[in-house]
């Protein structure tokens, strides 16, 4: 098992070196000359050779990204156009944010989901069936950003039951920082005001990409389960006499959820991709939307920066989900390749 | 009424679920008077009169139908069978006969949109086509058990072996601690030859090699001491030399626990060996029914014959092997006559048109075929024929 | 007694009758399965609806997408314009029904691209291995590295604006998981011993992997393609909707409901109603992409 762990980390290196070597593509391919940028409009076509000198643009490309790496080894992303601060403070400064919601998110998807999977494969084919896999399939086929407007033109403009994008109340002030999860902050604080807002604030933007891993995460269940309850050990657990309730969860059940945790892990990390869309339409103050705003004003650093950071953890979630599998699933000796 | 009220009546009653599941065990101390559970919910159902005791399991007329995409199949259209307290009865057949279709109806296991149409099943002279879901619930496991054919297949992979075995006793006894079931299961798995049973029993079923599985399958449904064990090609998917240890094993076993096993095999060789009584299958109906030494000694039925035949066992290297010509009639439709008759050199006219009834010939040995006409015709096979 | 016959001679006109027979007898469960799973018929009833909208566009619109009637902006559904208008007074069903075409274009491009190229890169190195298989999957790995949408939108970002590079950033996400698909598949029949027999024949490489391992892996392939066409729809329109995508005044439906955001509260059939187009095509494509699956599932067709 150790070896195998090993061997994914060492696998986890090179993709790393790899995802450098990507957004260094992608940096020159920007239809953006970062220096003109910089030095502004007006400035003079030789003061912008001195800043490529200065900057070493004019190097060839290796020694180029040989210094593009050692600066990414000293955590050194550059500085935000937009913002004018390091990408990495902003970056810490966002993600907590982001954080919260697809952790939330996650939790609405795998409390619906999985009963829902579960109902639908024990009663395959009937009304109940019929109608858990409509409604995943109108989960998974919705675009992010539309059920996102709806709900709040629904939930927010007309019926007001729940307030308006954004993370806080304007009116109320932050906690003391402690992790950036304002949940956490607050009860920490003690500042229940904060925490019922916060909590408040959550409730949609969570819902909508949770219902969007919801789908997914039923559909994984259902059909993992139909798998499992075809198989002789499902058979061998009637024939001992056991009711049908502990014939499902302790015996098929636990069974059909491995693969579901895995999807579960992948879908946790997919929402990373799901914020950013999310995030822009509630205004909530994350990565994604931090990111969506650099993509779109070519923000050079922020973009390499944060696709870096999104890709590293996309690769960290998806091999913690590897481990995961692996420990749960006690025929799988990772030792053979 | 005043003294219900006072606090140590109260404590008494509270205590004594504490005491139960703490206490010793009833089966851990008195291992040959287990109870069985199931036996208290069978009381509701009505004896038939005139059964003796020594039958246990009594099939009459069991038709199975499984709705498919191309019509409807007749898996099983009129089984007919009887077996005995502490025998060993073979169900022979080639595939497809429907010799795992009966296994799993008599333990009332046929999964919709599959039924049972048409047929009774007396278990100790009640018909478990009649009872409920709960009353076959207590029995399953209990007093009648099956084992599979590929025990890795039939074990649930992500539990211990050891928990799977104590399963069994802990579904049916509730008054049972789970560390005396635990010791229970440990006891029976050494019964069954598996050495270090305590170590294997912490083990996973793919951690097992296909004997060990297939022993601690055995172990997993013998250990609440059924009346009856169904054995479903229990040796099919092992090695020819465990194939043996494992039927001296249900052997040795069966005499123990003094149950009765109903054998399901396509092996004749194993049959042979094993069991008292044969039942030999073809298309969904018993053809021929009667003693190990009769069936295979003195086969009556045209089918029966043939599949003898088919053994290469004396034969001079040079000859060609024996087949049975023809087909497997397809069981979408169900002939009308005996499903044999296309196949059969000695089919006489009516063998296409009626199904023939089973004949006895001796007091134990029954032929479903006209060319045995003048032993008595089986009065339930009357009342089912088409 | 029984008689002893010999064995039946090879009787071809019955073979070929009993091969053709099996033949027809899988059409039609196909056609008796697809019949009765009504949400696939009803996908493949909304694909074919798409297809026709797309291709019947000039005839169906009432109006010119692209004309600007500014006195007529922001009306609402009525019965000159059953979608209403938007912004800039442009009839939203007539740009509905030309986002047909685009959509289709999008979708169909797309699939072009990657699903080919996936194909070629996964056949190759799982037939030729080693270290030219090492090196491509780790190309592939670091592709699938990225959040799909997230490489989508930084070669989008890094191409420029525009649908043209809209299709060639998603095409470009794309392609990793049909590589690992397309090898998974050759490594299972690479020790076919039907392959081996061709290589002992003497077949060249390049023709045993085209002609023989190609159509083996063509069966996931395809279920896969199918239940990813919903994906690529919903990618476009988010690079739509970010701006990245296809640019105005191109009637792209992602574009359509960012166009309508700030008119959210009061004009709400701007943005809700392209979005509403997006949910039932790529349904359709989920359901088209279910059904196909099922079919080839061997184990539904026994029951």
């Amino acid at each position: 098992m150790s070896r195998y762990l090993l061997r994914r980390l060492v696998t986890l290196t090179i993709t790393l070196f790899g995802i450098m070597v990507m957004t260094f593509f992608i940096s020159l391919v920007i239809p953006l000359d970062p220096l003109a940028a910089l030095a502004g409009p007006q400035a003079p076509q030789e003061t912008v050779e001195r800043l490529r000198t200065l900057y070493g643009f004019d190097q060839p490309l290796y020694v180029q990204f040989g210094r593009y790496v050692a600066r990414l080894a000293r955590g050194d992303l550059g500085v935000s156009f937009q913002t004018s601060r390091p990408v990495f403070q902003d970056i810490l400064k966002f993600f907590p944010a982001t954080l919260e919601l697809a952790t939330f998110a996650i939790l609405v998807g795998v409390a619906l989901g999985i009963p829902l999977g579960v109902l639908s494969a024990v009663y395959r084919n009937s009304l109940l069936d019929q109608f858990c896999r409509l409604l995943s399939l109108i989960g998974v086929s919705t675009p992010v950003f539309w059920l996102g407007l709806v709900l709040l033109l629904i939930f927010y403009f007309k019926l007001g039951w729940l307030p308006e994008p954004g993370r806080l109340n304007i009116m109320l002030l932050e906690p003391p920082r402690i992790t950036g999860v304002l949940l956490f902050d607050s009860a920490v604080a003690r500042d229940w005001e904060v925490f019922g807002s916060a909590l408040a604030h959550l409730v949609l933007p969570a819902s909508v990409l949770g219902l969007v891993g919801m789908a997914g995460i039923a559909r994984i269940t259902r059909s993992s389960m139909l798998e499992v309850l075809s198989q002789e050990y499902v058979k061998t657990a009637r024939i001992k006499g056991l009711g049908e309730f502990l014939v499902i969860t302790r015996h098929a059940l636990r069974n059909a959820l491995v693969p579901t945790v895995t999807v579960v892990g992948l879908t946790y990390g997919g929402l990373l991709e799901g914020s950013v869309l999310t995030e822009t339409i509630f205004s909530w103050p994350g990565l994604g939307r931090y990111m969506a705003n650099a993509f779109l004003t070519l923000d050079l650093n922020t973009i390499v920066g944060g696709t870096i950071l999104v890709a590293f953890t996309f690769c960290v979630v998806n091999l913690l989900v590897d481990l995961l599998y692996a420990f749960l699933n006690p025929k799988i000796t990772y030792t053979e390749s | 009424m005043a003294h219900l009220r006072r606090w140590p009546a109260w404590a008494l009653v509270a205590a004594y679920p504490v005491y139960a599941s703490l206490g010793p065990s009833r089966a851990a101390l008195h291992l040959d008077h287990f109870e069985q559970p199931g036996e208290k919910r069978f009381i509701s159902i009505p004896t038939e009169a005139g059964v003796t005791d020594d039958l246990l399991l009594d099939v009459q007329g069991l038709k199975v139908e499984f709705p498919t995409l191309r019509g409807t199949i007749h898996a099983l259209q009129g089984v007919t069978f009887q077996l005995h307290r502490r025998e060993t009865l073979g169900l022979a057949g080639e595939t497809g006969c429907g010799k795992s279709v009966t296994a799993l109806a008599i333990l009332r296991l046929i999964s919709p949109p599959g039924r049972i149409s048409q047929g009774r099943i007396l278990f100790e002279g009640r018909d478990l086509l009649a009872a409920s879901e709960a009353e076959m619930r207590g029995l399953r496991g209990s007093q009648i058990s099956m084992i599979l054919q590929e025990p890795r297949m039939a074990l649930n992979p992500v539990i211990r072996v050891g928990e799977q075995v104590a399963e069994t006793l802990l579904v049916h006894n509730r008054t049972l601690s789970r560390r005396a079931a635990k010791d229970r299961a440990v006891e029976m798995l050494a019964t069954l030859g598996i050495p270090d049973p305590q170590q294997m029993a912490r083990r996973h079923p793919h951690e097992l090699s296909g004997g060990m599985a297939q022993r601690v399958m055995i172990a997993m449904m013998l250990v609440t001491r059924p009346k009856l064990l169904i054995a479903d090609e229990p040796t099919s998917a092992l090695d020819v030399t465990i194939q043996a240890q494992i039927l001296e094993l249900i052997k040795a076993l069966k005499r123990e626990i003094n149950t009765a096993v109903l054998l399901i095999t396509h092996d004749l060789g194993v049959m042979a060996e094993t069991c008292d009584r044969v039942a030999v299958m073809y298309a969904g109906i018993v053809v021929e029914q009667g003693s190990v030494k009769t069936v295979l000694k003195r086969p009556r039925h045209p089918y029966t014959q043939g599949l003898l035949r088919t053994i290469p066992n004396d034969m001079p290297p040079d000859q060609p092997l024996f087949s049975i010509r023809g087909q497997v009639p397809s069981l979408l439709q169900p002939p009308t006559g005996c499903a044999f008759a296309p196949r059969c050199d000695r089919a006489m006219p009516e063998c296409a048109q009626t199904v023939p009834p089973r004949y006895a010939l001796e007091p134990d040995h029954h032929v479903a075929c006209f060319l045995y006409r003048g032993g008595t015709a089986n009065r339930h096979d009357a009342k089912s024929a088409r | 007694m029984i008689t002893e016959s010999a064995p039946p001679a090879l009787d071809l006109t019955e073979a070929r009758r009993r091969r053709a027979e099996a033949r027809w007898r899988y059409l039609e469960d196909t056609y008796v399965l697809w019949r009765r799973n009504r949400l696939m018929v009803l996908g493949t009833a909304i694909i074919l609806g798409l297809i026709l909208i797309a291709a019947l566009a000039p005839l169906l619109a009432t109006h010119n997408p692209y004309e600007q009637i500014l006195n007529d902006r922001l009306f609402g559904p009525s019965a000159t314009h059953c979608f209403g208008t938007d912004s800039l007074g442009r009839d939203i069903f007539s740009r509905v029904v030309y986002g047909a075409r685009v959509t289709l274009t999008i979708a169909l491009l797309v699939a072009a691209i990657s699903t080919p190229l996936g194909m070629l890169i996964g056949i190759v190195a799982g037939y030729l291995g080693g270290v030219l298989d090492e090196i491509l999957m780790r190309l592939a790995d670091v592709f699938l590295a990225f959040p799909r949408l997230i490489l989508a939108i930084a070669f989008a970002a890094a191409l420029g604006p525009g649908v043209e590079n809209a299709i060639i950033a998603i095409a470009i996400a794309h392609w990793p998981s049909y590589a690992r698909l397309a090898r998974a598949e050759t490594l299972n029949v690479k020790n076919n011993d039907y392959i081996q027999a061709m290589r002992v024949l003497g077949a060249g490489k390049a023709r045993i992997m085209a002609g023989h391992i190609l159509p083996l892996t063509l069966s996931s392939i395809i279920v896969r393609m199918s239940l990813d066409m919903g994906t690529i729809i919903l990618t476009a329109a988010g690079l739509g909707f970010l701006g990245l995508g296809a640019q105005p005044p191109m009637p792209e439906w992602g574009l359509m409901v960012s166009d309508g955001r700030q008119f959210l509260v009061d004009q709400w059939w701007v943005s809700t109603l392209p979005g509403l187009a997006i949910l039932v095509v790529v349904m359709g494509f989920n359901l088209l992409g279910d059904g196909i699956r099922d079919v080839l599932d061997p184990r539904q067709r026994q029951a």
